[in-house]
């Protein structure tokens, strides 16, 4: 290649990363800001951060309008971790450190959520995991510090048991991604299930690696053990996957099948007028409140940004509400006072009122249970009710047992 | 009898895109001597392209004219990439390309995301093949059927333009032999170009014609990166038939791996490459590759020498200054440096085997994993106190590396590189899937350093102590009898033997010390975050490692630290903004063209323009510092 040619390559390369570099502009911070540190995996989980992030948005808008907490404005800090733990501990440490971050939030993962949580009981930081599932991040790894608001995988693994018990079936499939969100889901499913329903047998457990399921295998697998029901766990592609050589080659007829999350819009919208009809799955049903809390967000949503909510859109609006509550009880920044305005915590959310338990720091925002079904093009939620998650939690001694005692 | 019949169809289907996609890979890499990490970006692009493609065609006719349109587009957006960003570096040190390759991902990554935005799109199903047939009793999709039907007349048509057409025959001739078929008139540029346009293009159909199957994602690039590769190497670098067997074996496996084995999704294919390499190091049909065929690209290297005085002076302010640095008072720059001392350790540990003893390896984070697990379970388990178990990380990492090396070291080059990738591979799912004893991917948790070292500025001081240390001990082995021994069996192992080095022993100590090296980095890194997951061991944290080593110049003895120090740092800051992998992709495209010798190595060029040769002294030492 000519040197000159070369050159101007260079330039147009060199000129094309400038130009977007000064394309993105950060937000311009307020002087005098109550700052919250938010780490999350915005590129890496592009579909689940932006509906989030845009729920925090909005919640963060309502709460500065009617004037802010403790008479300042709050505003959230938002940075990417690539989707991984030690970066994300890089980032909480300067968040706390130079940023001078009141607590931080965040993550997706429920690895990177453990890694964090991990930090804000060393460091002693208040850590308010918003959508990580994983059980232990309050349970076998709870620590004084680190605060869930989402309804974690047993509470909604039990929802869906809850449902299975009532039915005959008593031979079950169950096809889990391999990593711990899923062996955490089937151990939640099959533990409250023969709680509830002893004879029940589970004939086979498939576990496709997470996003690279091999769906027409999985799906001839599991009609050779000839379930009387099937209990998903699988999302996003794998689910589509799932979906669609299962009905293909006829495996959902005549089976009841239960869907961990399925019916959550993130996982339900893409697979359009091929949803699955007829499971009992949890989700979020947005589109069919007509009035109360729920309908209100709902309608704000829409007004401010031109898509629809998304479960992560709730979460995000919710952890933004529930930590100007935190703020606003505790009257000051200090990391123990905002500790003890966590505990025992009441907020009054778009779902209702919600605790953050005393016993094990996890609120007790509950789902929606319900059955899918196609209507206008588009899978959706029928029959559907509220469960409150403060119903679907062990007992407090078996908490108390699980959760290792405080520091 | 009719499940199995069933189960060896749905095999045989999922081999369709599986092979498509390889034998693009297979193509490429067979003339052009490119490991291009971008291919399955290319497969995503056709998959996403295919998607609006058949939203605007429609019926039958569109489907399979988009199928092939996609093919096209796609081939066309491959030779763009070629032109622009692999055409300036083909005179560059072997496999630096993948370093560009590394930053066209990026680049597609956030492309793709600006375009289709974030959310999954479903493929639609093909018309007139949504249905099922029955063979004895058993549903068969008919779209598997078509693609089953389909494979054959893919591999026939590019068996036939391989070795039937002109085309076919400069293609192989430049396979094996590019300076000669250059020689011979034959316009060099233009063949790659055109190789890549098959290349890409064969991955853009891969992508379209698994919609029906599935669709597109933002994920999907990496996702089947592993595989191709386990395929192409499988078959045989480069050649196509055995690319299909070996897309067909591991389809099938898999298939019944899931049915009776439903754990293993994670590592059949790395078990099954394993084998295979082992049984036939040069896969199924592939060629021993006759040493010294290909010969270095480039110049040859210059002698290394001991850094001059003023060379240590400036290493020393350096050294000062980094020691200095907790008096800024910026705690976060004090965590910031801790991270960079850690992963320069890492890339130092992967430079002294690439650089030095020429071992390219794709599964290092194997070593720094392994490190770092060590130390994490002596911790959870043993109760261990920190500093036994920090002691301890690079005896157990080492020792992984004394196991995996023996069984790698049988195999050269490229072959040697994929099987440190299943080995590493292996060991991650090991990790991954054992939860009672690694936590799976929940990882390691609470490991948090002595009290004596809990203040960050004191574990600061700790890693700068023992990461420069370190450092500073490899470049010290480099220039030990051992270190020329090593350099002696990369450039020459026919000399090397022939003056009574153990090349093979050699090259099995460096690969250990280099494997124990990255697990000290690796305990450093676990006591600093207070926790270990199996990304640290994973394929993007090795491939993270070569980047950053190949970045900062192979050939020199500085490249890796300076290289991982500027990545980091680079990092940090644009991981602030929106479309930070864009720029990143950018920028490291920029550094590649710019600096085909990597950053010190393109210095030294620079300094040597203007300085009179006979002052070869000063020179050397400025750049590898």
């Amino acid at each position: 290649m000519k040197e000159s040619s070369k050159l101007a390559m260079i330039s147009t390369v060199a000129s094309l990363a400038v130009s977007v570099l000064v394309g993105i502009s950060t937000t311009a911070m307020a002087a005098d800001a109550i700052r919250i540190g938010e780490i999350n995996h915005y590129k890496r989980m592009a579909a689940f951060a932006e509906p989030y992030k845009n729920g925090v948005e909005l919640a963060l808008s309502e709460i500065n309008e009617a004037g802010g907490v403790i008479g300042q404005p709050l505003e959230f800090i938002y940075r990417d971790d690539q989707g991984k733990p030690g970066e994300a501990i890089k980032i909480a440490e300067e968040l706390v450190n130079r940023e001078e971050v009141a607590m931080i939030t965040g993550s997706i993962l429920s690895n990177v959520g453990l890694a964090l949580s991990s930090f804000a009981a060393e460091k002693k930081v208040i850590y308010l995991a918003a959508e990580p599932l994983a059980d232990g991040l309050v349970w076998e790894k709870g620590n004084d510090y680190t605060f869930r608001l989402r309804s974690s995988t047993y509470m909604q693994a039990a929802m869906l048991a809850e449902q299975a018990a009532k039915t005959d079936a008593i031979k079950y499939a169950t096809i889990a991604p391999n990593y711990a969100y899923g062996k955490d889901a089937v151990a939640a499913f099959k533990k409250a299930l023969l709680a509830l329903k002893p004879e029940v047998e589970f004939v086979t457990e498939q576990w496709p690696a997470v996003f690279k399921i091999d769906a027409g295998a999985e799906v001839q697998a599991l009609e050779r053990a000839k379930p009387d029901a099937i209990y998903n766990v699988t999302f996003g592609g794998d689910l589509a996957k799932f979906v669609r050589e299962g009905t293909t080659r006829g495996l959902f007829e005549g089976r009841q099948v239960y869907g961990l999350l399925t019916g959550e819009p993130e996982y339900l919208e893409p697979l359009a007028d091929e949803a699955p009809e007829g499971w009992v799955v949890t989700g979020y049903p947005w589109y069919d409140f007509e009035d109360g809390p729920n309908r209100v967000f709902v309608d704000a949503y829409l007004a401010a940004y031109d898509e629809s909510p998304k479960i992560g859109s709730l979460v995000g609006y919710m952890t933004a509400q529930s930590i100007a509550a935190a703020i606003g009880r505790a009257g000051s920044l200090e990391t123990e006072k905002l500790r003890q305005a966590f505990i025992g915590l009441e907020v009054d959310t778009p779902v209702g009122l919600i605790t953050y338990r005393e016993q094990d720091h996890q609120s007790t925002m509950g789902a929606f249970v319900g059955t899918t079904t196609v209507r206008d093009g588009g899978g959706v939620m029928v029959d559907w009710t509220y469960r409150d998650g403060a119903n679907y939690l062990p007992s407090d001694e078996e908490v108390a047992r699980m959760r290792p005692a405080s520091q | 009898m009719g499940l199995f019949i069933a189960q060896l169809l749905t095999g045989l289907a999922n081999a369709a895109t599986l092979f498509l996609v390889a034998s693009g890979l297979s193509l490429i890499f067979g003339v052009t001597r490119i490991v291009n990490f971008a291919h399955g970006s290319f497969y995503m692009l056709g998959a996403f392209v295919g998607y609006s493609l058949m939203q605007v065609l429609p019926g039958a006719v569109g489907f399979w004219a988009s199928v092939l349109l996609t093919g096209l587009i796609v081939g066309l957006i491959g030779v763009i990439v070629e032109m622009l960003v692999l055409r300036p570096v083909y005179r560059a040190p072997e496999l630096f390309q993948l370093v560009a390759t590394f930053g066209v991902i990026l680049v597609i990554q956030d492309l793709t995301l600006m375009i289709w935005g974030a959310e999954d799109v479903l493929g639609p199903r093909a018309p007139g093949l949504k249905g099922i047939v029955r063979i004895m009793d058993e549903p068969v999709p008919t779209y598997d059927l078509a693609l089953i039907a389909l494979t054959p007349f893919v591999l026939f048509a590019l068996w036939y333009l391989i070795s039937r057409t002109r085309l076919g025959v400069l293609v192989r001739a430049a396979t094996q032999d590019r300076e000669m078929v250059a020689a011979l008139g034959v316009n060099q540029a233009w063949l790659f170009t055109g190789v890549f346009f098959l290349g890409a293009g064969m991955a853009g159909l891969g992508g379209a014609i698994q919609l029906p199957k599935g669709g597109a994602d933002l994920l999907m690039d990496f996702n089947i990166l592993a595989a191709i590769f386990v395929v192409v190497v499988i078959g045989g670098m480069g050649s196509l038939p055995g690319a299909y067997i070996a897309a067909v074996l591991i389809s099938v496996l898999n298939v019944f791996g899931v049915s009776y084995l439903p754990q293993s999704t994670l590592v059949l294919m790395f078990v099954v490459m394993a084998v295979v390499l082992t049984i036939r190091p040069y896969g199924l049909l592939g060629r021993e590759e006759v040493v010294g065929e290909h010969g270095q690209v480039g110049e040859p290297e210059r002698p290394i020498k001991p850094a001059s005085g003023r060379a240590r002076m400036m290493v020393g302010v350096l050294l000062v200054l980094l020691l200095a640095l907790p008096m800024t008072g910026s705690h976060f720059l004090v965590i910031l440096i801790t991270d960079i001392i850690i992963f320069c350790l890492f890339a130092a540990s992967l430079h002294f085997l690439l650089g030095l003893g020429g071992l390219v390896s794709f599964g290092h984070a194997a070593f720094f994993g392994g490190g770092a697990y060590v130390a994490g379970l002596l911790v959870i388990h043993a109760e261990a106190p920190m500093e036994l178990a920090f002691l301890l990380a690079p005896l157990g990492a080492g020792l992984l590396a004394v196991i995996i090396g023996w069984l790698c070291l049988r195999l050269t080059g490229v072959y040697f590189a994929m099987l440190t990738l299943a080995m590493a591979q292996l060991l991650w799912s090991l990790v991954f899937q054992w939860d009672e004893f690694t936590g799976g991917d929940d990882g390691l948790v609470d490991v948090w350093p002595a009290g004596w070292l809990s203040e960050a500025n004191s574990y600061f001081y700790f890693t700068a102590i023992v990461g420069v240390g370190g450092i500073i001990l490899l470049r010290h082995i480099a220039h030990s009898p051992f270190g020329y021994a090593l350099r002696a069996s990369r450039d020459s192992q026919r000399q090397a033997e022939a003056t009574g080095i153990n090349t093979k022993r050699i090259q099995w100590m460096a690969f250990t010390l280099a494997g124990a090296m990255a697990g000290v980095a690796g305990a450093l890194f676990v006591f600093s975050k207070g926790s270990v997951f199996p990304n640290e061991m994973e394929i993007a944290k090795s491939f993270d490692g070569l980047i950053v080593v190949f970045l900062g110049g192979v050939k020199t003895l500085s490249g890796g630290v300076v290289g991982a120090a500027t990545l980091e740092l680079v990092k940090d800051y644009l991981t602030r903004f929106e479309y930070w992998r864009l720029a990143l992709g950018l920028l490291i495209i920029a550094v590649v063209v710019l600096a085909p010798y990597g950053i010190v190595g393109s210095f030294r060029k620079l300094f040597d323009r203007y300085r009179q040769p006979s002052e070869p002294e000063t020179v050397a030492a400025e750049s590898r510092q």
